[in-house]
């Protein structure tokens, strides 16, 4: 498939705002955004969703890793060989919260950061396909599919232009991520 | 600041920097050759670590009995070291995480170097216990692991255990939290960079990011769990650092206000380290229109706010000692302040509580120089801080009998400088290396600012 896009090169973060907005607003679809930062705002411009499944990840793996911790330590304490410390009972259960916490932490973070790694596609080795080199300095590309009947190339690019767009190129979608 | 005199508050990033711009400045130092001063600082750093290793390769190969401590003084420089670096990289988390959360844009522009000084604290605190261990190479026997013992399996009730899983769990959050920070900046200057050596390592280490406006978003909600998560967890790591003490019976020791008074004490001495190195990398590097006056003088706002709880402290320990009407307790107490080492205890006094109310001036806090020197007062007065809590509390205890002193080797004082050598070496590495401030963070700020600016012309 060689579906063609088309890509807008803006400078300024109110410009990309704008042009999103009112691309949307037209019905054009948008394949992507590419900003040098997390722009306030364009997730609401783009239609984006939040994404709600890394919160879930966080949490029910925090609680894995805390209800695995705590088996453990009961386990091994209480269970597998159980050892006369101080006269404390075998099964001490306010001693293990500060490391159930830690493990739990532990759990809860790494496997929100390797989960996003996972939903983002991001792998050491992976090539960067970046729209333009800029894109990660002080560019703001807008990427959109042509594949709408109602996709009018001349329009778009009048569009894109009134909205401040530096640059417009159309090419294939399979040169792009 | 003169260009704008509409808006209510000095800018956050000096000059109307385009983002261009911005990511020259800071991949500037990177792509220069190093100047005299970082040549003559690296060259005192790798001296100081050249001597610490040695002494530890000493003091391994001999035996802890090359320590000035003693039966009745069984902790002392050690244990203060590591307690002192693992206050330091507190700041660093308060930073990065704490004041992300609350939106504090002031810290994008300090953020990426005090998650760096968090990282070589940590480490450098990390290597105390492991010493203090006598045989580090058994250092793993802290972790439970299946062995051929029984297994026998470690004893969860002992706060150096819980010590052992707090500090590693830190280490690695602290670690993934900066490289997520760092990820955009990597594609930043993967991009920039010309084939080469450099142009693989940062295309290997950032992952293929592309900017994508759907990863951003993703990232976003990544960060923030995670600032979350080590919001969390830097108050645990402190409050169980306290807990090696405060389960002790020690008077002196034993006491419920530990926990928010090591956090508090961590962050004070943590924000005097952020002060002193990020006062030296703004001058060094040429950052002044990024690290501006602006945020120096906010976070000697934040020191005198952590300055005044460690006060508070103080005076509560000195108050509940001598209310408690329990013999022992009053008498630490009073040793600390009039007994043989009444010099640390005033030393300390005076370098985290006096020393600190001089910023309350305006006139002093945006005195770069006065700065400067207060924050290097107050990494010795915390210093101490700790040095009085562990060896005044233990150099005279129960029994008049068993009383003795402490006087550190010349050993100990070389690790102590060995571990100044590994922080300094390892900080400056990265200032040569990476982008001392958070890119992609700092544009998005010079963004807001650009639009407030126009809102109020």
């Amino acid at each position: 498939m060689s579906d063609r896009v088309m890509v807008g090169i803006f400078q300024d973060e109110n410009d990309i705002l704008s042009v999103t907005r009112e691309v949307r607003k037209q019905g054009y679809t948008i394949s992507d955004i590419y900003a040098p930062y997390a722009v306030h705002g364009l997730d609401k411009a783009m239609g984006l969703r939040q994404p709600w499944r890394l919160p879930w990840i966080c949490f029910l793996l925090g609680l894995f890793g805390a209800a695995a911790k705590i088996w453990f330590e009961y386990w091994t304490t209480a269970s597998d060989w159980p050892i006369n410390v101080g006269g404390k009972p075998w099964n001490s259960l306010p001693a293990f919260v500060p490391i159930t916490f830690e493990v739990m932490v532990l759990f809860a973070g790494v496997s929100t950061v390797i989960a996003f790694f996972i939903v983002s596609r991001l792998y050491p080795g992976r090539r960067a396909a970046t729209v333009i080199p800029g894109v990660t300095t002080d560019r703001f590309a807008l990427v959109i599919k042509e594949t709408d009947a109602a996709f009018e190339p001349i329009q778009v690019r009048r569009l894109l232009e009134r909205h401040g767009a530096v640059e417009v190129i159309e090419r294939a979608e399979e040169s792009l991520p | 600041m003169a260009e704008a005199p509409a808006i209510l508050r000095p800018s956050l990033i000096q000059g109307d920097r385009s983002l261009a711009q911005i990511t020259g400045d800071i991949c500037a130092p990177m792509l220069r050759r190093p100047g005299a001063l970082w040549w003559i600082g690296f060259l005192a750093a790798f001296s100081l670590l050249t001597i610490g290793t040695a002494a530890i390769a000493y003091q391994v190969a001999t035996g802890i009995g090359t320590w000035g401590e003693n039966t009745t003084v069984g902790w002392a420089f050690d244990i203060t070291n590591f307690v002192f670096w693992i206050g330091i990289g507190h700041a660093g988390t308060l930073i990065s995480a704490i004041l992300f959360l609350f939106r504090q844009r002031w810290r994008t522009s300090v953020n990426r170097s005090a998650e760096a000084m968090t990282l070589f604290a940590v480490m450098c605190a990390g290597l105390f216990p492991l010493i203090h261990m006598g045989r580090p190479w058994m250092g793993y026997w802290i972790f439970p692991y299946p062995n051929f013992r029984g297994s026998l399996w470690m004893n969860f009730r002992s706060p150096l255990a819980w010590d052992a899983f707090a500090i590693s769990t830190y280490f690695i959050i602290s670690l993934i939290f900066w490289y997520l920070g760092l990820l955009p900046d990597l594609a930043t200057i993967r991009d920039r960079a010309k084939q080469g050596l450099r142009r693989i390592l940062f295309g290997f280490f950032s992952l293929g990011w592309d900017g994508s406006y759907r990863t951003w978003q993703r990232y976003e909600t990544a960060y923030t769990l995670l600032a979350g998560l080590a919001t969390a967890l830097v108050v645990s790591v402190h409050t169980i650092v306290s807990w090696d003490f405060a389960t002790a019976v020690i008077p002196g020791w034993h006491s419920t206000i530990f926990p928010p008074y090591f956090v508090a004490g961590a962050i004070f001495s943590g924000m005097a380290m952020v002060l002193t190195l990020v006062i030296v990398a703004r001058k060094v590097m040429n950052l002044e229109n990024l690290i501006t006056l602006r945020h120096i003088d906010v976070m000697g706002k934040l020191v005198i706010l952590t300055s005044s709880i460690v006060a508070l402290s103080y005076g509560t320990e000195v108050f509940m000692a001598q209310y408690s009407s329990n013999s022992y307790e009053r008498f630490a107490s009073l040793n600390r302040a009039f007994g043989p080492f009444a010099w640390a205890f005033w030393t300390m006094i005076s370098c985290n509580v006096l020393i600190p109310q001089l910023l309350w001036f305006r006139r002093v806090r945006t005195n770069v120089a006065a700065v400067f020197v207060v924050s290097l007062l107050i990494n010795v007065g915390m210093w101490f801080e700790r040095f009085v809590i562990i060896v005044t509390s233990l150099h005279r205890d129960f029994l008049p009998s068993s009383w003795a002193s402490y006087r550190p080797t010349t050993i100990e004082v070389a690790t102590l400088l060995g571990s100044f050598g590994l922080f300094f070496t390892c900080f400056l590495i990265f200032c040569r290396i990476l982008p001392v401030i958070a890119m992609a963070e700092v544009k998005g700020v010079a963004a807001h600012e650009r639009a407030e600016r126009g809102n109020h012309q």
